[in-house]
């Protein structure tokens, strides 16, 4: 019912502009936490697509793919917080700038 | 069925030998590589003999033995398979005959030499190479030899490879040798391309083959094999590795380049005669070529002083007496020239060999003399080879070169122009023959006794001790055993039993008896020219040489320039070296080195390896480590990927 009133363009546009942010903060920020929340805002804004397309053509599966997503981010968030915590206890940094040992 | 003779033990034997001396000789003694390589090549011509024995019990001639499959592509087949008749059982009996008297001979040649067992080693290979040679089955397997015994020529050229004259002789006989292979390669191509076989059968269908009109095709194989034999048997134009092969060790030159190896040329005419009988043009090259030849090398004899270069240009020029034979189409003629000079040949290195020995080292003439109240074995031993090569008879020489002219003089394809240079060239023969004979050992010795220890250039081959002394038994011997077939070798081609036995060979169409009696009387008369001939030269050498002392050097100062382009070889060397062996060292150097090879070939590989580093430098840069880089560039390909789907989607529309 909904979808009828709103197109599936605008769902796309803020999918897109979702992304775009993720994608952005990613690049810019140097707070680990920061760049953690940026990657959950891309992967968000995947998940509106998919729930979106998942609506205009009457298909579970966009559906069933947003249920996974979700899952795998929740593990990855609790791996990735716990990598953090680990990174802050010996660097006593969250500057990614500063955590570049493997670089040349 | 023939019983089976066990041929491929022949050649095989001489390689035990060179092998076990080979890998084994260094750490062994001289009794023991002297052992090794005699007990070989002995065996090796001990079962020649057995073979000749056998031979008369043989029900089928020609004898074929198979030993192993070599090449088999489509129709084509060459095999490990050998061949005898009554030719190759000539050639057997001269190679591992001549071969062992000269194996014994070595021994006491080059016993002081550092490298002994080196040189037994190169020397049973080449009785390896040249048995193979002879006895092959197919011309493949017979150009396996060929190539052989090309190898062994190199190395025994340049057994002194430590003195430079040594070593670029030995690479200028192995190049001029390559020239005439190339000839002989391409006429096996033409043989497999026209007749699908190189097994000496192909020779059943070569006058079908003519008669469909393929005459030309015939001529051109004829004369492209000519080429090859005119490289391996020092004919014009590639005769000129010859004289300078004699840097090798004496023996050597006995062996490879007088009595064996430069008559695989004509062996292998011999062989291929079904094919020249077809072609009357190529015959008749061949006995221009030959004769030439004969004449050309026996005028440069004349004025040579270095022992050895005599008799190698004496050497050029028999066996342009042999191809003249071939030439006319008396095949039988020419292989008993080949056996007998052989022997007297053989015989003359041999003693030229040990005449150096005597002096220490020394091969001018010109400081010779008197030698034969010194070394009286030799001198008589020499004396019998003059007189054999001279053609006095009762000598081989005289019956073998006699044969040949009246050949010359009276087959359909001869003429008398060749007859007359032929004796011509035997008049020539005779003179520098007995010119070296007088010159070594009549007068007086003007090499002087302190000389022998200095001469450095000789290096090996002086033997270092004061005086000229008769050589070891070991040498005479050989010698010996030379002289007496130097006497009664030409008397089996009394009564045309030579010619008789290797007819079925040569399927002499008519009987040889027939032709002689019609031809007695001017047989005769020739014989007696040619004998004349001979007495003649010998008369103007006693004048010359032994006489008259001072003439030489007037007449020489009489001729003037001829004279000079006598002494330098008609200058054909420098002549060569600027037509052939400049410009190729010359386009070498500036066109294929300078400009292609390092402009074009070095340039793009180099130009290739710097720009590939200078582009990965600058791209390097962007592997920084830094993942938001990374990231970056993840994010801008994929907006040019979304941006290019975009654009696409709109052009599609």
């Amino acid at each position: 019912m909904v979808a009828s009133y709103v197109p599936l363009s605008y769902y796309l546009l803020l999918s897109g502009f979702l992304f775009a942010c993720g994608v952005a903060g990613f690049l810019i920020k140097r707070n680990i936490i920061t760049i953690f929340m940026s990657i959950e805002l891309m992967l968000n804004g995947v998940n509106l697509s998919f729930v979106a397309f998942a609506a205009h053509w009457h298909a579970l599966s966009g559906q069933v793919f947003v249920f996974f997503v979700m899952v795998v981010a929740a593990a990855e968030a609790a791996v990735g917080l716990a990598i953090i915590i680990a990174v802050y206890r010996t660097r006593e940094t969250l500057n990614v700038d500063q955590v570049n040992l493997l670089k040349l | 069925m023939n019983p089976n003779l066990n041929l491929w033990l022949i050649p095989v034997l001489p390689l035990a030998g060179a092998a076990i001396n080979g890998f084994l000789g260094k750490k062994s003694s001289r009794e023991g590589v002297t052992a090794v390589a005699l007990l070989f090549s002995g065996a090796a011509f001990a079962m020649a003999l057995w073979v000749a024995g056998h031979f008369s019990s043989l029900l089928l001639l020609p004898y074929h033995e198979f030993v192993a499959h070599w090449i088999r592509s489509g129709n084509f087949s060459a095999d490990f398979s050998f061949y005898l008749d009554q030719l190759s059982l000539v050639m057997l009996l001269v190679v591992t005959g001549v071969g062992f008297l000269i194996h014994i001979y070595s021994v006491g040649y080059m016993w002081d030499d550092p490298s002994y067992y080196r040189f037994f080693s190169y020397l049973n290979l080449f009785m390896f190479f040249m048995l193979t040679l002879v006895l092959a089955g197919n011309y493949l397997l017979m150009f396996i030899g060929w190539e052989g015994v090309g190898l062994a020529s190199y190395l025994l050229i340049g057994f002194w490879f430590t003195k430079d004259s040594a070593a670029s002789a030995g690479k200028k006989a192995f190049i001029v040798n390559r020239i005439g292979d190339f000839g002989f390669l391409i006429a096996l191509f033409l043989l497999i391309k026209h007749f699908g076989s190189l097994n000496f059968q192909v020779f059943h269908r070569v006058e079908s083959f003519k008669a469909a009109g393929n005459e030309g095709l015939l001529t051109a194989i004829a004369i492209l094999l000519m080429v090859g034999a005119a490289g391996k048997s020092a004919q014009i134009p590639l005769y000129v590795w010859l004289p300078d092969a004699m840097e090798g060790p004496t023996p050597v030159s006995a062996l490879i380049h007088a009595a064996t190896m430069v008559t695989a040329g004509v062996y292998m005419v011999s062989r291929s005669h079904v094919i020249f009988e077809n072609a009357p043009t190529a015959l008749m090259v061949v006995a221009i070529i030959g004769t030439l030849t004969a004449f050309f090398a026996a005028t440069i004899g004349i004025a040579q002083t270095d022992i050895k270069k005599v008799l190698a240009y004496s050497t050029i020029s028999q066996l342009g007496y042999m191809f003249m034979a071939c030439g006319v189409g008396a095949f039988s003629a020419g292989i008993f020239h080949l056996m007998t000079h052989a022997f007297f040949k053989g015989l003359l290195f041999l003693g030229a060999g040990s005449v150096i020995h005597a002096v220490g080292g020394e091969q001018d003439m010109r400081k010779m003399g008197g030698l034969r109240s010194y070394i009286p074995w030799t001198f008589l031993t020499m004396s019998i080879a003059t007189l054999a090569i001279a053609g006095f008879p009762p000598l081989a020489g005289f019956f073998s070169k006699d044969e040949i002219l009246w050949k010359v003089f009276s087959s359909e394809h001869g003429s008398w122009v060749f007859w007359l240079i032929g004796v011509v060239t035997a008049f020539i023969t005779s003179f520098y023959m007995f010119r070296l004979w007088f010159m070594t050992f009549f007068g007086d010795y003007r090499g002087t006794q302190a000389d022998s220890h200095g001469h450095a250039s000789h290096g090996h081959d002086s033997h270092g001790h004061g005086g000229p002394h008769e050589s070891p038994m070991v040498m005479l011997v050989p010698l010996a055993i030379l002289a007496v077939l130097s006497i009664v070798g030409g008397w089996v081609g009394i009564g045309n039993h030579f010619d008789n036995f290797l007819a079925p060979v040569f399927e002499l169409p008519l009987p040889a008896q027939s032709a002689a009696e019609s031809g007695g009387h001017m047989e005769f008369y020739l014989t007696i020219v040619s004998v004349g001939a001979a007495f003649l030269g010998f008369y103007l050498a006693y004048l010359l040489y032994h006489k008259r002392q001072d003439l030489p050097q007037k007449i020489a100062d009489g001729l003037g320039g001829f004279y000079q382009a006598v002494v330098h070889k008609y200058y054909i060397d420098e002549l060569y070296a600027a037509l052939f062996v400049k410009p190729l060292i010359d386009g070498s150097t500036r066109i294929l080195w300078q400009d292609v090879d390092r402009k074009i070939i070095d340039a793009a590989v180099n130009d290739a390896g710097d720009g590939a580093r200078q582009v990965s430098d600058e791209v390097r840069h962007m592997q920084s480590g830094n993942i938001r880089s990374y990231a970056a560039w993840i994010a801008a390909g994929s907006a040019v990927v979304i941006a290019f789907m975009i654009w696409m989607g709109v052009g599609a529309r």
